[in-house]
């Protein structure tokens, strides 16, 4: 176990009582409890306000484009796979303009951990609807209320298959700290959805609004039962269940493509023999 | 001069196999030493419609393709049809007895006689090929073999004793058609098409990584690195979309791996955001762009230049790069591998622009000597704990560490940042950076190759190109001098950053200047002018999606047909 301050203490550009400071301590306190040193992880985030994540951790960070944390994160796997890499976005940059990225990112199955900070709205452009805004939900961008279904990310997931699924929410530090600990632990794609209140831009999902209707999953949950975990998935109303919603041990992308690792691309030294061979094959 | 070249045209439709018949036939050719140029000319379809696969072989130099069809190889009806009036005088169908050849003089060829099965047509046509052109019949024998070996010595039989009985059948069909004089060349070349040759550079300068999305024309580069993924070690994915492609070799640049992305001008609009990041981040990517006519889906299996102004502009907001143009598959070997190095030097994004013609278009190629290659540069593993990723510096270029391999942090952000890589506001951090960014051009600038100058040094017609137009420009030239006219061809193997100190004197010593290019609006010459102050007002375009050859041009320079484009003015 690392110190909490190994990771840092930075000033943030976020609101009081925004959920994204709840986060960035269980992100820490997951960290330093998985003993993950600082200069053996890379975050990857978009851009939005959860994506402002790498600036306040001490570590290394490539803090890409809006939609686009997954593929550099994927690209950095492939190209060092004894890096730790955790993604972190939000809910617009995540589900919308990288909603792309995702549905492959999930099909891939790389051994990261993807963070989305789920508050329902754009907070960054002031308070559009999201893909997992509400049906009716009204803002200024959608005064008649948010005319299109909500995206549920966490039953997407499960469709799919993706081998590490789970819903946290930012007013639980301790449960959600341990939700990242194990999907950093987890040999595979990482899903973590967490939901989160914006304090300034969504009135309708408030802290207290998420804090009736999350519920742990019960001890005897069996998140390997893929059809009970589809049931869970798809509550999202008067209960919202938060835990690993399921799991599988199904191979990494990294075990499929026998040119990724051992070791880091960096290390190889090109076979300059073997290409001489290569090029008078052309011959 | 006569030109002593022949022109062999394989014709049918997609499917029937008329690329193996180009493929093995283009390889004997240079086994035995002929100079060749090929250009595969097929419409975007899996089945069906009308593909041709062109050689021009010579004994002597060729470099371009050239109008006229000596040989027709119709493997359907159509072909003849098509192409019966493109016969020279020497000219000859080679086709199925029982096609109509309307009068064209040529071999009927009893396929159904010659082959136990339809699928030995094509080597019976190799057949009659070998004996027409008088190539010794070892150099496709010995393809036979090592191209049957895998399938048994039952196949290999089979396939051997059609092709002698087809060049029976030919030694007495033939009705006297002009053997190719024996060639001068000895020792081993290459059979490299550009794209094959792009991602073989790659490969030599430690390309590592490749994340793609398959467009034509682009697609060979990235097969080609899969082809020898294994042995020399590369990642390489096939990514969701261009846009995930780009930033997947973004995040693989970072952690250390040397990075190559593949498309064509369509690919590369979607690219464009990550190249401005790859701007911002100061993150090397080579970036190869196969160009084909567009604008949107235009004619997606052909040629053009047309994309350079894409390139050029490419990304949102200021930031510096470089832009190849190789003219042939051995340029495009040596400058992808100098794009990689320029793309880690100067970490900026690199860009080499290929187009339809060259990436598809096999060439001879001397075997490259790489124990004679200089080191691509590498990025370091070894830093200070207080490492910081932008650290000013007079040359604009800051140490590059990769994350993972010390005690160091590397902070990368596609926001303004500060020399650690945080986000900033700061007006006075901002214009440092982009001043540091920006000095990163006159490393680049001052690296940046001269254009290639041949010809007369004092000459009547200077004929200015970039990229694959070389071969025909070249050649145009050639033939002027033949005819007694002074005449240079001045080549740019790199679009941008221009050194006008490096060619501005040839225009000078020039009596008449004239642009050729593969567009509509002369995108290079509009650049020479924005960046020199030089108005080269004669320009020879082409935008018919066909490469250029040499009577393309001269027949425009003859009826004075060069002139202002429309949109210059």
């Amino acid at each position: 176990m690392l110190p909490i301050e190994t990771y840092g203490d930075y000033e943030t550009a976020w609101c009081p009582g925004c959920g994204n400071h709840n986060i960035l301590k269980a992100l820490k306190q997951a960290l330093a409890a998985l003993d993950l040193p600082p200069h053996k992880l890379a975050l990857f985030s978009g851009i939005g306000q959860a994506a402002k994540s790498p600036h306040y951790l001490n570590c290394n960070f490539f803090n890409g484009l809006h939609g686009r944390s997954l593929p550099p994160a994927q690209g950095a796997k492939l190209a060092n796979p004894e890096l730790a890499v955790i993604v972190e976005s939000g809910d617009g940059c995540s589900y919308g303009e990288g909603g792309n990225h995702f549905l492959a990112a999930v099909r891939r199955n790389l051994d990261i951990t993807c963070l989305v900070h789920d508050n329902q709205i754009y907070g960054l452009t002031k308070g559009q609807a999201s893909p997992t805004t509400g049906q009716g939900h009204a803002t200024k961008a959608q005064p008649f209320g948010a005319p299109s279904e909500a995206f549920n990310p966490v039953a997407v997931a499960v469709a799919m298959r993706a081998s590490f699924v789970a819903r946290g929410f930012s007013g639980d530090t301790e449960h959600l700290s341990e939700l990242i600990m194990a999907g950093v632990r987890h040999k595979g794609f990482a899903l973590i959805d967490i939901l989160q209140p914006c304090v300034t831009f969504n009135h309708v999902n408030t802290f207290g609004w998420y804090r009736e209707r999350c519920v742990k999953l019960a001890d005897g949950y069996d998140r390997t039962d893929w059809r009970a975990a589809m049931d869970k998935a798809a509550e999202f109303g008067e209960t919202i269940p938060i835990g690993v919603i399921y799991e599988n041990d199904r191979p990494t992308f990294e075990s499929r493509l026998p040119t990724v690792g051992p070791g880091a691309l960096a290390e190889r030294v090109p076979d300059m023999d073997r290409m001489a061979e290569i090029l008078l094959s052309y011959a | 001069m006569s030109d002593p070249s022949i022109t062999v045209v394989i014709g049918g439709e997609a499917g029937q196999g008329l690329v193996t018949v180009g493929e093995f036939l283009s390889k004997a050719l240079i086994r035995a030493g002929y100079e060749i140029v090929v250009s595969q000319d097929y419409m975007s379809r899996i089945r069906g419609g009308h593909n041709l696969f062109i050689i021009r072989v010579s004994p002597e130099q060729a470099l371009a393709p050239r109008e006229g069809i000596d040989l027709l190889v119709a493997l359907d009806a159509a072909t003849i049809a098509l192409h019966r009036g493109e016969l020279t005088g020497r000219g000859l169908v080679v086709a199925d007895e029982s096609y109509d050849f309307a009068g064209a003089p040529g071999i009927k060829v009893p396929f159904a006689t010659l082959c136990p099965r339809p699928i030995f047509e094509n080597i019976a046509a190799l057949g009659v090929l070998a004996r027409l052109l008088c190539l010794e019949p070892g150099w496709l024998t010995d393809l036979i073999e090592e191209n049957f070996a895998r399938k048994g010595g039952e196949v290999v039989g089979q396939n051997l004793s059609v092709f002698k009985a087809a060049q029976a059948f030919a030694e007495g069909a033939n009705p006297g058609f002009a053997c190719l004089a024996p060639p001068k060349i000895r020792g081993k070349r290459l059979m490299l098409d550009g794209a094959a040759a792009v991602a073989l550079g790659g490969l030599a300068a430690g390309v590592d990584f490749c994340s793609f999305y398959p467009m034509t024309p682009s697609t060979g580069v990235a097969l080609t690195l899969i082809a020898h993924a294994r042995e020399m070690g590369v990642v390489v994915e096939q990514a969701e979309d261009e846009i995930a492609a780009f930033n997947m070799a973004l995040g693989a640049s970072y952690a250390g791996a040397t990075a190559m992305v593949a498309t064509a001008g369509g690919g590369f609009a979607l690219m464009c955001e990550g190249v401005s990041l790859a701007g911002m981040t100061e993150t090397p990517i080579v970036a190869v762009v196969g160009q084909r006519p567009g604008p949107a889906t235009g004619l997606p299996t052909r040629t053009e230049q047309g994309d350079l102004n894409l390139v050029l502009y490419a990304g949102h907001g200021e930031f510096p790069r470089a832009v190849f143009a190789p003219g042939a598959p051995e340029q495009c070997f040596h400058l992808t591998r100098r794009a990689v190095d320029q793309a880690e030097r100067h970490q900026s994004p690199v860009f080499v622009l290929i187009d339809q013609y060259l990436a598809d278009g096999y060439r001879a190629v001397e075997p490259f000597d790489l124990r004679g290659l200089p080191e691509t540069a590498r990025p370091g593993r070894e830093g200070p704990a207080d490492y910081r990723r932008y650290a000013p510096d007079d040359s604009g270029v800051s140490p590059r560490l990769i994350p993972g391999f010390g005690p160091y942090l590397v902070c990368v952000d596609s926001d303004e940042h500060t020399p650690d890589g945080h986000i900033t506001e700061d007006g006075g951090v901002r214009t440092a950076m982009v001043d540091k960014r920006q000095r990163k051009l006159r490393g680049l600038t001052a690296e940046a190759l001269a254009p290639d100058y041949s010809g007369d040094p004092e000459p009547e017609v200077l004929l200015v190109c970039w990229g694959s137009t070389l071969g025909a420009a070249s050649e145009a030239a050639e033939i002027l001098r033949g005819q007694g006219k002074k005449a240079a061809c001045l080549h740019f193997p790199q679009v941008y950053p221009l050194v006008p100190e490096s060619f501005a004197a040839h225009f000078k010593r020039a009596g008449e200047v004239v642009m050729v290019e593969g567009n509509a609006t002369g995108q290079f010459a509009e650049l020479i002018l924005a960046k020199t102050g030089i108005r080269i007002a004669k320009r020879i375009l082409r935008y018919d999606g066909r490469p250029f050859t040499a009577k393309y041009i001269l027949d425009r320079l003859d009826a004075g047909q060069a002139g202002e484009t429309h949109a210059a003015d």
